[in-house]
């Protein structure tokens, strides 16, 4: 029920994205996330786009794990 | 996010040597499922617990709720739309299926605007929308009833049981001392933001972290809060930082509380807590399925036996319970915490040792 698919945004018309989840296309309403664009990878849930990935925010989460690791 | 599992779980498993035994609360279905799914528990030392909590939106939705859903669409002219996993949650001897099995129009929707589509196409007709689910789910139903406001759409309505999460975790946690730390859930996380999880360590004095839904991103999360613990520190980290942002999706919260305010709202299992639902806005009240049917609260009872309130509130597993399996299945489900895919006892049944 709470489960989100992240996907990329191919394509935006009339407020809808058409958003492709490795291979498998489905539209998305924008309402929730305006300032989504084309090339995002975004989050979906139940029809809406909700969040945008933040790519170098992963990278930092990689490090955070690392370093809390080299410290054992 | 690809983390060397192996490196996560020595470092777990190093930290757990230096502690006493630590339970960890999810209080995300999805979590639950997860965890299960992954046979994460039997990657853990003996001496850390995870505890499922009342993260299932279906699990928590009051039987009074699912009696005014099963009153609503067995009326003539209501088109009744709803979340597929709603529709095996019994109440008594009927559900929304068995009144779908005799003829009812039940309509599954994978969108809260499919309702809205729904409606315009049979406008002879009444529809109604089965609200349920925390911030990750609510702003859709706000962008629902916006929607069919703006296109002057007046056979739409909403049965509204959406809830909010740190009410909840609130009410079951303060003065609660079983549990040790706390696994917030990531995509509520997206939506409220991380700084909206600051009340775990600050108010409840319990460590945290933010976690998403893959084994590696669990895993990591529960370092987290082991090292926390470890260091006697008292934080909410946030391990999901690719989708969660400090203050989380403003302009879905904008929207939700323009169409929505707080109100007091039962949860199975933990009764009323005050200020953990949402209803309509003066303005919007019109889109209340319960008031424009008339649709009286009903007093109704949990199935005997049944110990879904307990697990939901972290007091049991579900092989306790004595239906567990044997007369509660996910196909024949007594209780809510069966029916849904996110519930503890389906991801217990279905992950279950044989």
């Amino acid at each position: 029920m709470c489960l989100a698919i992240p996907g990329l945004i191919t394509k935006i018309q009339d407020g809808e994205a058409t958003v492709d989840y490795g291979g498998v296309s489905k539209h998305a309403d924008l309402s929730l996330m305006e300032k989504a664009a084309l090339g995002d990878i975004v989050l979906v849930h139940a029809g809406f786009v909700i969040q945008i990935l933040d790519k170098k925010a992963g990278e930092e989460l990689q490090k955070l794990v690392k370093a809390t690791l080299d410290v054992l | 996010m690809n983390y060397n599992i192996t490196n996560i779980l020595q470092g777990i498993w190093k930290l757990a040597d230096q502690t006493g035994p630590v339970a960890i609360m999810e209080v995300c279905g999805t979590h639950t499922s997860s965890i299960r799914q992954y046979g994460i528990p039997s990657l853990l030392p003996p001496n850390i617990r995870l505890v499922s909590g009342p993260g299932c939106p279906v699990c928590v939705t009051s039987s009074a709720d699912i009696a005014a859903a099963i009153a609503l669409a067995s009326l003539d002219e209501v088109i009744f739309t709803c979340f597929g996993d709603m529709m095996r949650v019994p109440n008594g001897d009927v559900s929304l299926y068995s009144l779908y099995e005799q003829g009812r129009d039940i309509r599954l929707v994978t969108s809260p605007l499919d309702a809205l589509t729904i409606a315009q196409e049979y406008p002879e007709k009444q529809v109604v929308y089965f609200g349920i689910g925390f911030e990750t789910t609510a702003p859709h139903t706000a962008v629902l009833v916006e929607k069919a406001a703006q296109a002057k759409v007046r056979n739409l309505s909403i049965l509204n049981s959406h809830k909010t999460m740190p009410q909840a975790i609130t009410a079951l946690l303060q003065n609660e001392s079983s549990i040790d730390a706390l696994l917030c859930p990531g995509h509520v996380a997206a939506m409220i933001g991380a700084e909206a999880f600051a009340f775990v360590p600050e108010k409840l004095q319990l460590p945290a972290a933010i976690a998403g839904f893959a084994a590696d991103e669990i895993l990591a999360a529960i370092l987290a809060i082991m090292d926390l613990l470890h260091k006697q520190k008292l934080d909410c980290v946030n391990m999901y930082p690719q989708f969660v942002t400090p203050a989380g999706n403003r302009s879905a919260l904008n929207l939700l509380y323009r169409v929505m305010e707080p109100c007091d709202a039962i949860w199975r299992g933990l009764g009323s807590l005050p200020q953990s639902g949402l209803q309509f806005r003066p303005a919007y009240r019109d889109f209340e399925a319960r008031t424009r049917f008339n649709i009286e609260k009903t007093e109704t009872t949990e199935p005997k036996d049944c110990l879904c309130a307990a697990i939901l509130r972290g007091k049991a597993i579900p092989p306790n319970c004595v239906h567990f399996s044997r007369d509660c299945t996910p196909d024949a489900p007594v209780g809510p915490c069966m029916v849904s895919s996110e519930g503890a006892c389906a991801a217990y049944y279905r992950y279950r040792e044989e």
